[in-house]
């Protein structure tokens, strides 16, 4: 006997409105279907709309737990675009607020885990510790979340003394704290046998699937854009890939805890090793028609902007492959032939950004609830026919 | 006596419902942070509840996108009376930086009657606690 289970928009397990349509055996799942759309913003078009600066903004907000790597991808995508070259001092700064934003990123997954896992306590240990990492933020900053650090052509403030000092006695405090989460997390027998075998992803499957980030990392493959790819300084700063071979929710989470010692040692290179100088130089309104792919590793894995330019102020197109959505694949397999109380914790594993993701388009027919996929050049096809024989205005105003 | 004692317990222990409508996350884990040690607005009777059908007050994030606009008013009308909407952010307040997109509707208020408004993008959590303190404070 199969049932069909809808979880989402708005469930007690989820965090962020997501649709899961769950087919299962008694307790057995058979099959997965994820339902995206309902943090679809639009935010692809609405930056054709805006300059290369305002752009930096938006592209801030596709996600708030990783807004540094988005304006760091697309940043470094206008860059590419306007034939600039950061100045070092700016390039190590932007570095070390991606790094910055790992940790607290990591440790936030970690808090999460431990609240799907039933171990609260663990949950509130790990944000108390992140709120270290969010004062350091602040202080280099001005602001928790969106940092609004990056500009093209570097970024916009610069670190003192005082900052440095403080973030190298922070680290300490850091280092101590996670050192005990990671003899916890690794050590704790009901933490472990929570996790220990859920949501397998084999090697083979998870690089059919595409996987990417602490996902991919976990199934034993150690693949990371900063070390295959480097961008900003990272081809000057040793640090190590972090990979686990037990394919399971354990794994990731062994890897997160790996990943932030790596950070805190990357933080300390660059800090006692921060060039002097300027941190950004000045740059063109424009950009001369071309495109360009720009990849960053984000906490979650590998971000890559797609931006093509045509000669004026504004990006032709901007496209936006998030590292969930990279993920989606993966996590229907992971889901398959485990239990229904797992899901929660499995979907937690990959460290969903929902919001980050959101490039799906489908309508949804709100008289019948029909829901269909309709491929772009029917969707053309349907607005020509309605536009066909409306006014024709130079500016059009969406109404609100 | 038996109003008294209905108005005093809703005062002591506000239970919430978290709600993103489309937000950009920053704003979620701010409300997120507030619930933990640095902030604790458990302290104030304030729980974070699961279900709309157990919660008193329901904390919106985000602007509200097309695709979530039935789901909001459905979740608005599980929630038992009396019910508060706070919107927490920019976004929540008037669309922010997706003003003008094609899947925003805009702020929340389009969709459903807000009590307070917090602004801020993202808010920060004391700013959250003044929010939620000061919709205490109407009742």
């Amino acid at each position: 006997m199969r049932f069909q289970i809808p979880i989402g928009p708005q469930h007690p397990a989820l965090k962020e409105p997501i649709g899961l349509r769950i087919t299962v055996e008694g307790e057995i799942i058979r099959d997965a279907d994820i339902r995206l759309g309902y943090n679809h913003r639009g935010i692809e078009k609405l930056a054709e709309q805006k300059t290369w600066i305002q752009n930096i903004y938006l592209t801030e907000r596709i996600c708030g737990i990783c807004s540094h790597s988005h304006t760091t991808c697309y940043v470094q995508g206008v860059e590419k675009l306007m034939e600039l070259q950061p100045p070092k001092r700016g390039l190590y700064i932007r570095t070390l607020v991606a790094e910055l934003e790992r940790v607290h990123s990591h440790l936030l997954w970690l808090g999460v885990a431990g609240h799907e896992a039933g171990f609260d306590s663990f949950f509130m240990y790990t944000w108390r510790d992140r709120e270290i990492v969010m004062d350091i933020l602040e202080r280099i900053s001005g602001n928790r979340v969106h940092y609004g650090i990056n500009t093209i052509g570097g970024v916009r403030r610069d670190l003192d003394e005082l900052q440095v000092k403080y973030i190298l006695d922070s680290l300490e405090i850091l280092r101590k704290r996670s050192e005990y989460y990671k003899n916890l997390g690794t050590t704790e027998p009901s933490f472990v046998a929570r996790l220990a075998g859920v949501g397998y992803l084999s090697k083979e499957d998870a690089i059919a699937l595409c996987a990417v980030g602490p996902t991919l990392r976990a199934s034993g493959v150690p693949m990371d854009v900063r070390k295959d790819d480097p961008y900003a300084v990272y081809d000057e700063v040793p640090f190590e890939v972090c990979t686990a071979d037990t394919c399971d929710v354990l794994g990731r989470a062994v890897v997160r805890i790996k990943e932030l010692f790596q950070s805190y040692n990357i933080i300390e290179y660059l800090l006692k090793n921060l060039p002097a100088g300027e941190i950004a130089v000045k740059a063109p309104r424009r950009a001369k028609p071309n495109e360009v792919v720009s990849r960053y590793e984000a906490p979650r894995g590998e971000n890559i902007h797609y931006i093509k330019s045509n000669g004026t102020d504004k990006p032709e197109r901007l496209k936006v492959r998030a590292p969930t959505l990279a993920n989606y694949a993966a996590t229907i397999k992971m889901l398959k032939n485990g239990f229904i109380a797992d899901v929660p914790l499995i979907f937690a594993a990959i460290d969903p950004c929902i919001c980050c993701a959101e490039r799906a388009v489908a309508i949804v027919d709100a008289r019948t609830g029909q829901e269909k996929v309709v491929p772009m050049n029917i969707l053309k096809q349907i607005s020509q026919k309605i536009s066909a024989n409306k006014e024709r205005k130079r500016e059009a105003e969406w109404p609100l | 006596m038996l109003t008294k004692l209905t108005r005093w317990s809703r005062l002591k222990s506000p239970w919430i419902l978290h709600l993103n409508t489309g937000a950009c996350n920053a704003c979620d884990i701010e409300v997120v942070a507030a619930l933990t040690p640095r902030f604790d607005v458990e302290r104030f009777g304030i729980l974070l509840k699961a279900t709309p059908r157990h919660a008193d007050v329901i904390i919106c994030t985000g602007p509200a996108t097309r695709q979530m606009k039935d789901r909001l008013i459905r979740i608005y009308e599980q929630t038992p009376e009396p019910k508060f909407v706070i919107a927490v952010g920019a976004c929540a307040m008037s669309g922010c930086v997706y003003r003008g997109a094609y899947n925003v509707i805009g702020g929340i208020d389009q969709v459903i009657p807000v009590d307070v408004y917090i602004p801020g993008c993202p808010v920060r959590p004391d700013a959250v606690i003044d929010g939620v303190v000061k919709l205490l404070n109407k009742l």
